[in-house]
């Protein structure tokens, strides 16, 4: 078995709605420090397969048909067990 | 009678004022599961407003990807209508059946409110009835619906309906969402897939506040009746 994990994020130049509004949460917080904060989501995916190359190009597709919007959205995968 | 079917996935919700402005209309609704499908015997397809699979992953893009939606394509490609509204619209272009995407609102909230709408194009199975130009006031109720697209000059012969202000002004300042362009409404490149966010079965009757969107299903069964 193969863990992947999928981290999906929106491209530096896309606006990022939730990332400005913790933004401020934190600002309130007293965090003067935080200039900026991007949100990305993280998937962890176990697939029954015996190599890592195939897992990664199995998510890479999974990614590609739904994970990620490729208009929007950047995506990376990291094997991690 | 002119039939249209109005699709459910799990968690659809806006289903039945949208078969009640079809019948105001003067046609026939039905419901179709989306794992029953049977879709080519009916004259038009719509797809309603919901939260279809809890929005996860993004809003639509579960819907978009099931069985059913191969049907639509189909269903589609033979000329004959389909409509989107609300997370209809955000599940045609998670399925590309309508150009650009959908993303979280500017400001980051759910906005419920109402709007007005330019029409840009009356030439579609939709529109038939209002005229180029003309404003409308319908509701909008939703989170992720900035509309965005790469390259907005692709699309503006595309635009059906733009938000605006109630003299058909496009301001920022009318737009609630942060769409490119105010964009709301987009159809296909042959015209007869319709995605908007707003709705239109929710002004379809003078006791909503505004019957401005009955005539976009009067003109839906009007062009299935030739």
């Amino acid at each position: 078995m193969v863990t992947v994990e999928v981290r999906v994020s929106l491209k530096p130049k896309a606006l990022d709605p939730e990332g400005e509004t913790v933004k401020r949460a934190l600002h309130r917080l007293g965090y003067e420090e935080v200039s900026d904060v991007r949100t990305a989501k993280v998937y962890r995916i176990e697939l029954d397969v015996d190599d890592e190359e195939e897992a990664v190009e199995l998510v890479d597709e999974m990614c590609r048909r739904l994970l990620a919007n490729p208009v929007v959205e950047d995506y990376e995968i990291e094997v991690v067990e | 009678m002119v039939r249209v079917a109005v699709l459910r996935f799990p968690g659809t919700n806006c289903d039945l004022e949208m078969a009640w402005a079809v019948e105001r209309a003067g046609a026939e609704a039905e419901f179709v599961w989306h794992e029953d499908g049977g879709l080519a015997e009916y004259d038009a397809v719509i797809i309603p407003g919901g939260f279809t699979y809890g929005d996860y992953v993004r809003a639509g893009a579960i819907a978009a990807r099931s069985p059913i939606m191969e049907e639509v394509r189909e269903f589609a490609e033979e000329g004959r209508p389909v409509l989107g509204v609300c997370n209809g619209m955000q599940i045609l272009a998670e399925a590309g059946l309508i150009p650009g995407t959908l993303t979280v609102n500017r400001g980051n909230r759910f906005i419920c409110d109402w709007v007005h709408l330019r029409v840009e194009r009356a030439d579609t199975p939709f529109t038939g009835r209002y005229r180029e130009g003309e404003v409308l006031r319908i509701p909008i109720a939703h989170a992720e619906g900035r509309y965005y697209a790469e390259d907005p000059d692709r699309v503006e012969d595309r635009v059906v309906f733009r938000f605006c202000g109630p003299n058909g002004e496009v301001d920022d300042r009318y737009n609630p969402n942060g769409s490119v362009r105010g964009i709301t409404g987009v159809v296909n490149r042959e015209g007869n897939v319709l995605g908007m966010m707003p709705h239109p079965e929710r002004a379809a009757h003078r006791l909503q506040g505004s019957e401005d969107g009955l005539r976009l299903f009067q003109s839906l069964v009007e062009w299935c009746r030739g």
